[in-house]
């Protein structure tokens, strides 16, 4: 009976140490890879969401952290600054729509500190599919109407769906998802606005408060 | 050879997981609303099972019968992770649209059940084979299930497959009908239970059918016997 405990243990024991170390192996043989891609990947949103000709810094590496209620959430988001011959010129912002149809609606925004949107991305969503998805890229290039468009200010009527008044249509039998998004981008831009002062007091990115 | 055989058409038809044993319905109804998404989750179930199949069948000398089913999910746990990293790292398209959905082959119960049922009493080609066979036959069920959906929902079919096979792959993107607003009910969950009910249906006409004309063909050639023995007689 013991024999027996003892033999199956050990046997046990050694499985769980040959497929942690297969694990472990592979996990330390894609690692660069994998980091690799993920900053391909975030450098091909970056540049959907402000355009490579407006800056000559390296943009990834120009990262802080922002953390502002009018950003959806109290959760801290990262803030890439573009910057021309040192000066920052435009700024792509991570953002939470926290009113979407089935919970928060996670965008990157890009644009300059004047208020004008250079350029939003969606980069996750629960919403409906055929009905709310339709903020996705793949899906529609509703997404795109946003280039270039300027608030005003915080009353500005215009920076909202029609169906507010405003001038971004929304979908057939969905309004609430292109509201959220209007809405989180409108709250973002004019954040913007305020940063290039407040730049200096951000805490940079890979902080241990991040 | 006749093993084989046996094998790849109970995997593809008589013991199809999806349409006959019913396992692992929770990858394949959540991820079937296009047709892309069924092939990529098919594909990586079916490299999952190969590979896991192999290795249970290469150990299955050292595992003692009390103890295999831990040892089971370690190796389908360790292959998962394996598999997904592999993915993340070399295929990142495919990572992108299949991301969620490859930890959940860890739950597929079809995994766990093959590797109890043939994997550990067969030779590592059989057990390979029989993970192939039995992923293929998923694959196809969630392919058709994916296709019905997305025609039926959107009109389309294989959009998106750009995404897991390559950019020539746009052009596989075909538009059946156009909607102006999608037909909702198939791209939910609900739609996904009454299209494999509806799959369900059509596979259990198919085998009566077939049933009837292999009984009709039995009785012609029992008719057919006597005669040809009365014929010999005279």
């Amino acid at each position: 009976m013991l024999e027996t405990i003892r033999k199956n243990g050990v046997t046990l024991a050694v499985f769980a140490a040959i497929t942690t170390a297969a694990t472990a192996v592979v996990n330390t043989v894609t690692k660069p890879t994998v980091e690799h891609q993920t900053l391909l990947q975030q450098k091909n949103l970056l540049d959907q969401v402000v355009p490579t000709g407006m800056y000559d810094n390296n943009i990834q590496q120009d990262c802080y952290v922002v953390t502002d209620d009018a950003l959806g959430n109290g959760a801290p988001h990262h803030l890439f600054v573009a910057r021309k011959g040192g000066q920052p010129v435009a700024a792509a912002l991570e953002t939470t729509a926290p009113d979407g149809y089935s919970g928060a609606i996670q965008m990157l925004v890009g644009a300059d500190f004047q208020g004008k949107v250079l350029g939003v991305r969606v980069i996750e969503h629960h919403e409906t599919p055929g009905l709310g998805d339709k903020i996705e890229l793949r899906i529609s290039d509703w997404i795109n109407s946003f280039n270039g468009k300027v608030v005003q200010g915080p009353s500005d009527k215009a920076f909202a769906v029609k169906k507010d008044g405003g001038e971004f249509d929304q979908f057939t039998g969905a309004t609430i998802t292109p509201r959220a998004v209007v809405n989180a981008t409108k709250r973002t831009a004019l954040l913007m606005k305020t940063l290039p002062e407040r730049l200096s007091s951000l805490p940079v990115c890979g902080d241990a408060n991040e | 050879m006749s093993e084989a055989k046996s094998l790849l058409v109970g995997g593809l038809w008589k013991n199809n997981s999806a349409l006959v044993q019913l396992l692992g319905l929770c990858p394949l109804l959540a991820v079937t609303a296009t047709a892309t998404n069924a092939l990529g989750l098919g594909l990586a179930t079916t490299l999952v099972l190969t590979l896991t199949n192999s290795f249970i069948s290469a150990s299955r000398r050292w595992v003692p019968s009390e103890i295999r089913i831990p040892i089971y999910v370690m190796i389908i746990a360790s292959v998962v992770s394996c598999v997904q990293m592999l993915i993340n790292a070399y295929a990142y398209g495919l990572y992108q649209s299949l991301g969620i959905f490859i930890p959940l082959i860890v739950t597929n119960c079809i995994v766990v059940g093959r590797a109890e049922a043939v994997a550990s009493k067969s030779s590592i080609p059989l057990a390979a084979l029989d993970g192939f066979a039995i992923g293929m036959g998923a694959t196809c069920a969630m392919v058709i299930l994916g296709s019905l959906r997305e025609i039926i929902g959107s009109g389309t079919l294989f959009n998106g497959a750009d995404q897991l096979l390559g950019p020539w792959a746009k052009s596989l993107r075909i538009e059946v009908v156009h909607f102006d607003s999608p037909m909702l009910l198939a791209m939910l969950p609900p739609g996904a239970f009454i299209g494999l009910g509806m799959m369900l249906a059509g596979k259990y006409l198919i085998d009566q059918k077939m049933k009837q004309r292999a009984a009709l063909r039995a009785q012609a050639a029992e008719r057919a016997a006597p005669q040809n023995a009365v014929g010999k007689a005279v």
